[in-house]
Formats: structure tokens, C-alpha cells, sequence
């Protein structure tokens, strides 16, 4: 990009957000979890997990606290190693493989508890996620060789362009720990779009942002799903959020799936209700 | 101002810089043949530039990868013992001076200079792989651990196979003196152009989200073993270079010279210059190696001096001096164009370098 402009760039042109597409769960998913479970030594913190995710379709993922959502999360992304069952990306078993392995093959995610590189430049925070992107060795990067030009300038290209999604280009060189809280919780997702991932997972993509922020970020969420047509699987508390985007929303309680379905079906679920309510007294 | 401002296009920065550092060596140079500058003061400034070296190296690995590694005087005696054996061997060959004239050691000084520097690449290589597996203290008390082995193998060495390598604690003596101060100044333009573009690439921003956030780094795809491997193999090569010209500076190795202390005194010169700051460690070395030098005079007061300064510096700048700072003279002549023009020049073209 030659001129920094004022205005953000649209990336392609916009499906309507309105349509969402037809679930295409049966087809072929991307991630097939099956008798998903982790122990902690006598603490079976996931237990039995079974999901499928479409290529296009925006899952959520729900419970109380301590639930073990975000441990459904780290064991996605091989954090923690499962005890049992297996996660079936795109067809192919992730067994033994890194976080690295898994980024590669394509889930990207972001944290609960915001983790940029603070003291770098937002583009830095981006142009790191496009790390594998560029294919450039290090001595053509001390030599300065044309590889690393071309490389660098289509990387800083790609970098603003995923930065306009999120209205964000202005602030491409300001600190990234400066920015404010919701803002970081955007260049995350930005940094995870960068590794060009197949099914993104988004741990609290709303946690402290403000009712506007929230409609623009459900906004955001499914106008990345139609422009880089991707799987996204969140997780939120905030159901305003989960009941207005996902099409499929799984309930977990106690490490545990207890309800699954769509946000109608979720919402009048007799068990999801109790895990979050409480049982109703006898004769109440 | 913003950052993204780039005035001067970028190949010509990198051409300003060169015939900057051109000109400050050629300057340099010819005051120190024409006699301006004594020997013992030139002695003293190659001193300067191979701690620009060693503090410019150790940056790498603490202030951009975010480690501790406490053995920065064990690469640079694996540099030093191996270029000097180098120097010392081809200085045996009696065949080469006929061949090559007089000044024949001086040709072999910059690849003996590279041996030593992948010697100590080498060996970080081998330990780097487990030793980077562990974090901060536990790395730093390896990393230690390290260092001292390689004085007790260069001391003992010797003595227990019974060949005559490094000569023990009496150490290796009439060494080729050939650093001059056009060799060691060569190597430290050498040593910041390299870390320096190598920071500013997919690489070094790979080493810096190591140090920001690990587990964020791997997240992305970055293979965080392989990133903390090269930070601290690039780190070690270049504390080699340093110890080979420090072997031609002094021309009497001995193992003592790379204890922990050593190790200890660059690390201060990172820490007090900011980790993570080139110029930092630029100036901070420079100064620290000059200082007990001019202060000379006070004779046994000379250390009381010195640690008092890195103790008021740690209490009124704990970042160090520069901070994370890093300086550019082309941005300053961005900024001073800038102003000359008025401000008019508001979004210009930019490059993917600083």
C-alpha cells in the first residue's frame, strides 16, 4: 500500500451478513472431537467431549464457570496433551503434535487473559502472526536480498488490510500494549487471521467491551466468517453475543457436554437452565 | 511524527550509514598510523570495540530473546583460544612469509577470526538445544555452570591427555598481535549491521515475541525452540569474534581472564546501557571499558567509583540508560527534513524497515 489512507480499506466485497449460510456441519467438518477428555491428576477436567464444526459455521461454546471451556481450548490447540480421544483436523488425527504443528495446520486462537507482545508496534503484533506466511531465510534477511523486500512489503500489505477489518490502520504503529482493552482484544484476532487459520477460536472475544462494542464485534466476527469463510468457535458469557451468531452453541458444565444445538433449542434446555439457575425448589 | 514516516527512501539509508561508518573509520585510522593517537590509547579503543562486541552480542540473547545466559565469557574463550591457535600455527609455518610477504598474518587473522566465532556457535548449538528449554534462572545457573567448565577444560586440559594445546594455567603466549583498530571496528560494523537487519526481519521479530510472550508466540506458529536456538548460537558467534580479537589485542591468553566476572561485566554493560537498546549497549560498553582506564589516577578508589555508578543508575533509570531506545540517524534527518519542509510531507511512502 503505497498512500496510508484516512479511511479503511474493505478487503472484498461484503456477502450481506444477514444470510447466514446453510450449516454444512454433515459434510464435511473441519474439527471432528471425539471422547475428548483430560485428567489433572485425580481431576478429570474434561470429560467425553464430542464436536463437530463445519467449515463455515460459528460454534459457541458455553458454560459456567470453571466449566472447562477454556481447557476444551488448550486442548484444541495442544497446550495440554489429551488423556483420551481424539481431535480430527480437517481429516487428519493431531495426536503428539505441538501447538506449532496444530497453528500450521490451521487453528489459530486468542487468550481470555489478553496476550500480545505489548511493548512491539501493532503491525509487529500482526506481521508476527504472518510469520509462516513469509517465506524468506535469514540470510536474506541480514543480506537484504529482494526476497526480503518483496516478502516484507506484501507482509505489510496484508498486515494493514487484515488491520482495516477492525477499523484499526491508524494505530499500526502505536505501542501495542497502549492500546485500549477492547482494541487489544481486536488486535488479537487480527494476529490470529494472520496465520491464515482455518477455524479460529476466539476465549471471551467480548469480556470488557461495552454493549456498542459488542454488536460492532458480532459485526466483525461474521464478516470475517463470510470473507475468509473459516470456522469460528468462541467462547462467551455474554449471551446476547453467543444467541445472535452462533448457529451451533455446545453447554458444558463440570467438564462436561450437557446440552447441544441451536440458540432456540439452548435457551428453552431445562439443564442448561438449572446448570446456570439453579434447580427450581420442590413446589416452588 | 509518526514513525511510519520514511523521507529518505531505503536503500539510500543504509548507503548514508555506510559512508558515515567509511568515514569514521578512515578519520580514525589515519590519526592512529599518522601517530596522533598513541599505542596505548589505540590499545585501549580496540578494547572499546571488542566490548561493543560482546555487549552488542549479549543484547541479542537478553534484551531481544529475553534470557539470562550467564556464560558469555565461555563463548568468548572458545573464540579466543581457537582463533589464537589458528594465528599461532600459521605464525609456525615457515613457508607463508616467503609466499605472502611480510604482513601475511594478516590474512588469516579475519578467517581465524570466523573460526573462533563458529566455534563458540558450535558449542552454543549443542547446549543451547537443552539448556533453552529451561527459563530464567534455571537457563542463567546453566548457562554458568557452562562457563566455568569451559575455563576448568581450557585450564586442565593438558594435564589430563597429555597433549600441549592451551598450556594450562600458564596459558598461550606470543599470539599474533594483528587486531588493529581498522580490523576490530570492521567486525563491530559487522556485528550491528547483522543484528540489526536480522532484528528487523520475520526472524528477529520472531526472537523479540519470544522474550514479549511465549506461549502468545507459539500460538502463531512460531517455532519458539528453533528462534531461542538461533538468538543464542547468532549470540555466541559473535562473543567469539570478540575473544579472537581480544586473543590478538593482548597476544597472552589465560584462562582466569574468562571467569564468571567476565561474564558478570558484560551483562552489566547490557543491563546499564537497557536491554533490548543497541545503542545502549553500544555506549554503556564503551564507556565502562574507558572508565577504569581514565580513572586510572584514583588508582585503588577506581572500582568504588565504578560500582557507584551502576548503582545510581540503577536506582534513577532501572530500564538503563537508553531504555529500549533504539537510535536512528536516518530518522533523525526524517524528522529534521521534516521540519524544514513545514510538515506538508504527512503520509509518505513507507518500506518494511525502520
Amino acid at each position: 500500500m503505497s498512500q496510508f489512507q484516512r479511511t479503511p480499506v474493505k478487503l472484498v466485497p461484503v456477502p450481506s451478513t444477514n444470510i447466514i449460510p446453510e450449516r454444512d456441519i454433515d459434510k464435511t467438518p473441519i474439527l471432528e472431537v471425539s471422547h475428548l477428555g483430560i485428567d489433572f491428576g485425580g481431576l478429570t477436567a474434561v470429560d467425553d467431549f464430542n464436536m463437530a464444526i463445519g467449515r463455515t459455521e460459528i460454534a459457541g461454546l458455553i458454560g459456567p464457570n470453571g466449566a472447562g471451556k477454556t481447557t476444551v481450548f488448550n486442548l484444541l490447540t495442544k497446550v495440554y496433551q489429551p488423556t483420551r480421544g481424539t481431535i480430527m483436523l480437517d481429516g487428519r488425527d493431531t495426536a503428539g503434535m505441538s501447538t506449532i504443528q496444530v497453528n500450521k495446520l490451521g487453528i489459530a486462537r486468542t487468550f481470555q487473559n489478553i496476550r500480545l507482545f505489548k511493548n512491539l508496534p501493532v503491525l509487529d503484533n500482526v506481521l508476527i502472526g504472518l510469520h509462516n506466511e513469509m517465506g524468506y531465510h535469514s540470510p536474506a534477511a541480514v543480506l537484504r536480498l529482494p526476497a526480503y523486500w518483496r516478502a516484507e512489503r506484501i507482509a505489510k500489505e496484508r498486515a494493514l488490510e487484515l488491520l482495516s477489518i477492525f477499523d484499526m490502520r491508524d494505530t499500526a504503529y502505536a505501542r501495542a500494549g497502549s492500546l485500549p482493552y477492547g482494541a487489544q482484544r481486536r488486535l488479537e484476532i487480527v494476529r490470529a487471521l494472520g496465520t491464515n487459520p482455518a477455524l479460529l477460536l476466539l476465549d471471551e472475544p467480548a469480556a470488557g467491551m461495552n454493549p456498542s462494542e459488542t454488536t460492532e464485534l458480532m459485526e466483525n466476527i461474521q464478516k470475517i466468517r463470510d470473507t475468509f469463510k473459516i470456522a469460528i468457535m468462541l467462547i462467551e458469557h455474554d449471551m446476547s453475543l453467543v444467541m445472535g451468531i452462533c448457529e451451533g452453541i455446545c453447554v458444558l458444565n463440570y467438564g462436561r457436554i450437557i446440552a447441544k444445538g441451536s440458540p432456540e433449542d439452548i435457551q428453552s434446555n431445562p439443564q442448561v437452565i438449572e446448570a446456570y439457575l439453579g434447580k427450581r425448589k420442590e413446589g416452588a | 511524527m509518526k514513525r511510519n514516516q520514511m523521507l529518505i527512501p531505503m536503500p539510500l539509508r543504509y548507503l548514508i550509514n555506510a559512508v558515515l561508518f567509511a568515514a569514521f573509520l578512515w578519520i580514525m585510522n589515519s590519526l592512529i598510523t599518522g601517530g596522533a593517537i598513541s599505542r596505548y590509547h589505540s590499545g585501549i579503543i580496540s578494547s572499546i570495540g571488542i566490548s561493543i562486541i560482546l555487549a552488542v552480542s549479549l543484547n541479542m540473547a537478553t534484551g531481544y530473546l529475553g534470557q539470562l545466559p550467564l556464560g558469555h565469557a565461555g563463548f568468548m574463550a572458545l573464540g579466543a583460544y581457537t582463533s589464537a591457535l589458528i594465528m599461532k600455527s600459521a605464525a609456525a609455518a615457515k613457508g607463508l612469509e616467503s609466499a605472502l610477504g611480510a604482513s601475511y598474518a594478516a590474512y588469516f587473522f579475519p578467517a581465524a577470526l570466523v573460526a573462533g566465532g563458529l566455534a563458540a556457535a558450535l558449542f552454543a548449538l549443542l547446549i543451547g538445544m537443552p539448556a533453552l528449554r529451561l527459563r530464567g534462572d534455571y537457563l542463567a545457573i546453566l548457562t554458568l555452570g557452562f562457563g566455568e567448565i569451559i575455563r576448568v577444560v581450557l585450564l586442565n586440559i593438558d594435564n589430563v591427555l597429555g597433549f600441549k594445546l592451551t598450556n594450562g594455567a600458564a596459558g598461550l603466549q606470543k599470539i599474533p598481535t594483528t587486531t588493529t583498530f581498522l580490523f576490530t571496528f570492521i567486525f563491530v560494523g559487522i556485528t550491528c549491521f547483522v543484528i540489526h537487519t536480522m532484528m528487523k526481519s520475520r526472524h528477529g521479530r520472531a526472537i523479540l515475541s519470544i522474550r514479549e510472550n511465549e506461549i502468545a508466540a507459539e500460538s502463531c506458529g512460531i517455532s519458539t525452540t528453533y528462534y531461542k536456538t538461533l538468538g543464542f548460537v547468532v549470540s555466541a558467534f559473535f562473543a567469539g569474534i570478540a575473544g579472537g580479537l581480544y586473543a590478538g589485542n593482548v597476544g597472552i591468553l589465560n584462562p582466569s581472564s574468562f571467569g564468571f566476572m567476565k561474564s558478570i561485566e558484560i551483562l552489566v554493560m547490557v543491563v546499564l546501557g537497557g536491554m533490548g537498546s543497541m545503542l545502549g549497549s553500544v555506549l554503556s560498553a564503551s564507556v565502562l571499558t574507558a572508565l577504569p582506564e581514565l580513572l586510572r589516577s584514583f588508582a585503588e578508589n577506581r572500582m568504588v567509583v565504578y560500582s557507584l555508578v551502576l548503582v545510581i543508575v540503577m536506582i534513577f533509570k532501572p530500564t538503563g540508560l537508553m531504555g529500549t531506545y533504539d537510535f536512528s540517524l536516518n530518522g533523525l534527518l526524517d524528522k529534521l527534513i521534516l521540519k524544514l519542509k513545514g510538515g506538508n510531507a504527512r503520509f509518505q511512502k513507507g518500506g518494511p524497515d525502520e
